[in-house]
């Protein structure tokens, strides 16, 4: 058995800035040329939000993973189980298996009945005006959720890598980070875009499972060896048995019921994984890139699994919790510990570019989401062109890069994969029961959806201002004040339920019809692919 | 170059109510819920199956099998492997059952022919 390690020196971290820099400098340097040309045959709307429909299955699924596989899954999910053992390993599950609820109920109906964005096909056959607007806001608020989480993570390392532990200095870090997404987006719309995190994803996926394979190498291949030697670093058997972190109480196990839920029913809503179903030219392909990416997440999810209890045995819970970045730094802190500089650089780079891909697949969705659902077809009562629209659209990514810098400045340092869960439970809450009933449910009418969409976004929201986790407890955003009056840190088990019920009780009581014909339509397109969107040929 | 307006032509030609109402599409309907309604049901039931475990028998989930390994980690691997499981059987379920029914009634609506992966083949555009 190995003993206690020998402590990782934090302090020497610093020495290694420059490295850092320079492999992350590279990678920007290469995805920036290919963005350039990429971009080249940017010309319609199709182009700049669905990359003219024109990626493979396989190619589309990668990039799927490089979406999904956020700062949350590597930093937030090896940093929870380094600490919380087995608790931290339900995030890895409940990650997974939700995309079985994206394969089975919605990714090739979607990508038969829309167009650009989830509005499209959640007003397909409902009130334009109301459903539109109803599910541009929700998508806005999941992805501002979602890109607050991206920015803590991406401020968690920057101050681990640089030592910076001041205001101003993370602050400008952030900033140049936020300002290179900009140009990405700004630059590549939704093609280069796909190809930043088709190669962040392979990066990514190629870069954990070196450091699985080195772990695993120390330890003789031998899961049971590695458990034991975790459990010997923190001295508690119990970080191989569920509940160290949520058995403490009975509100905290509910907690952990709540949890499970949001993940098991977020992913199918989340507005970005939607709307990378557009960027396939049919159905099938749709469904290929959901396998392809099922494959790589739950490939990558087994590695979390050895690095977060190789970050417990070999780094130590004590010291992750210690380091400049908390919980979020066991994974650099464990590439340190086995290849030194070199392997943290790269891990870093890595991980830098992972937020960097995932902020702007964010930031498209967003934008597409303001401009195609509600300037062109609000604002504008659908006589804006497409040229005009992408100009708004281009608009729009400066506006929230600027607001996802900010957000990222006064984001603190809580754990990533945590946030994230919560833009998890807002999606299930707000766009889940709507996306279900209206591809599944005959009589499901607009009442219905924009009360399930409000219903289930405002509960969830409120209930997250009303949590532990914005005032109250140690690890609260606002320290100094409590008015947690929700016990819960995540809102799931209350706000998803809710929203299914909203939905179905606006639809029964809902005197107008909606139109059947529609209806018919909607159903024959989504099962058929009749009419479906097609590849822009160039 | 682009062509945003294609697509709603066939559509608004097209009486979808009485394709809706056709035999052939109500089969294509029925294979696809009746494979993806109790598939979604029974994983469902196994991953709260598997939280409650988690949360409420935690003895249960932390009696050792081999080694370090508990029953817990066995679960949530099998949660993995079930996941994979079904991933493989719905596609195998898709192509044998529910692409030549959808193929079939697109080309119908559309005169298209259609090769084996749902692309249109080119020329054959009536």
């Amino acid at each position: 058995m190995i003993g206690i390690p020998s402590a990782v020196n934090v302090a020497a971290l610093k020495d290694t800035t420059l490295l850092n820099m320079a492999i992350f400098g590279l990678f920007v340097a290469v995805t920036m040329v290919i963005v350039f040309r990429a971009s080249r045959n940017n010309k319609t709307a199709a182009d700049y939000y669905a990359a003219g429909r024109s990626f493979s299955g396989s190619q589309n699924g990668t990039a799927i993973a490089g979406d999904y596989l956020s700062a949350a899954s590597f930093l937030g999910i090896t940093g929870a189980i380094a600490i919380n053992g087995y608790d931290g390993f339900m995030y890895s599950i409940g990650f997974l298996v939700a995309w079985l609820v994206a394969l089975l109920l919605v990714a090739e109906l979607l990508r038969n009945t829309g167009k650009y964005t989830m509005a499209d096909v959640l007003s397909f056959r409902l009130k334009q005006r109301p459903v539109r607007i109803a599910a541009a806001i929700s998508t806005l608020a999941v992805c501002f959720f979602y890109l607050l989480a991206q920015m803590a993570g991406a401020g968690s390392l920057i101050s681990l890598l640089l030592g910076i532990s001041d205001w101003g200095g993370q602050a400008l870090v952030i900033i140049v980070v936020g300002a290179l997404m900009i140009m990405y987006v700004l630059i590549g719309g939704m093609k280069g875009t796909t190809w930043v995190q088709i190669i962040k994803a392979i990066l990514l996926i190629a870069g954990a499972g070196v450091m699985t394979l080195w772990v695993l190498s120390i330890y003789g291949f031998n899961l049971s060896n590695l458990l034991g030697a975790a459990v010997e670093t923190a001295n508690n058997p119990n970080v191989l048995n569920p509940g160290l972190q949520y058995g403490k109480s009975e509100t905290s196990k509910l907690d952990f019921m709540s949890l499970g839920l949001a993940l098991v029913l977020g992913t199918a809503a989340l507005p970005h994984v939607l709307m990378r179903f557009y960027t396939v030219p049919t159905a099938k392909e749709a469904r290929k890139s959901v396998v392809w990416s099922i494959w790589l997440i739950g490939l990558f999810y087994l590695f979390t699994l050895v690095l977060g209890y190789g970050a417990a045995a070999l780094v130590g819970a004590d010291t992750i919790k210690s380091a400049p970045g908390g919980v979020n730094s066991a994974a650099p802190l464990l590439a340190f510990h086995l290849g030194g500089p070199l392997l943290l650089g790269f891990i870093s780079a890595v991980a830098f570019a992972t937020i960097l891909a995932v902020v702007a697949g964010l930031t498209i969705t967003a934008a597409a989401s303001f401009a195609h659902d509600i300037y062109a077809s609000v604002i504008s009562k659908g006589k804006a062109d497409a040229d005009t629209e992408v100009k708004v659209a281009r608009r729009t990514v400066v506006v929230i890069g600027v607001m996802a810098i900010v957000g990222g400045i006064f984001a603190n340092g809580q754990n990533v994969a945590f946030l994230v869960a919560l833009a998890f439970a807002v999606a299930a809450s707000a766009n889940l029961p709507t996306i279900v009933y209206s591809l599944f449910w005959r009589k499901f009418t607009t009442q219905g959806a924009v009360w399930s969409m409000y219903g289930g976004l405002g509960s969830a929201i409120i209930l997250i201002i009303f949590s532990p986790v914005v005032s109250g407890g140690a690890t609260s955003m606002i320290k100094d004040a409590n008015f947690a009056i929700f016990p819960l840190s995540n809102p799931g088990i209350v706000s998803i339920p809710l929203a299914f019920f909203l939905g179905w009780l606006g639809t029964v009581l809902d005197k107008q019809r909606e139109d059947t014909a529609k209806q018919a339509e909607m159903e024959v397109r989504s099962l058929t692919g009749v009419g479906a969107e097609k590849a822009t040929n160039h | 170059m682009g062509n945003d307006a294609q697509t709603t032509d066939t559509a608004e030609s097209v009486d979808f109510k009485e394709v809706q109402s056709t035999e052939r599409f109500q089969e294509l309907r029925k294979r696809h819920r009746s494979f993806v309604f109790p598939m979604a049901v029974a994983f469902l039931l196994w991953y709260f199956a598997y939280v409650l475990l988690a949360d409420y028998a935690v003895g249960f989930m932390s009696t050792k099998v081999w080694g370090n390994i508990n029953i817990g980690l066995i679960l949530g691997l099998l949660q993995f492997v079930s996941t994979f499981a079904i991933t493989g059987w719905y596609v195998s379920y898709s192509n044998r059952k529910l692409d030549p029914i959808a193929a079939e009634i697109r080309q119908g609506i559309e005169g298209h022919e259609f090769d084996k992966a749902g692309n249109p083949v080119s020329g054959a555009v009536k």
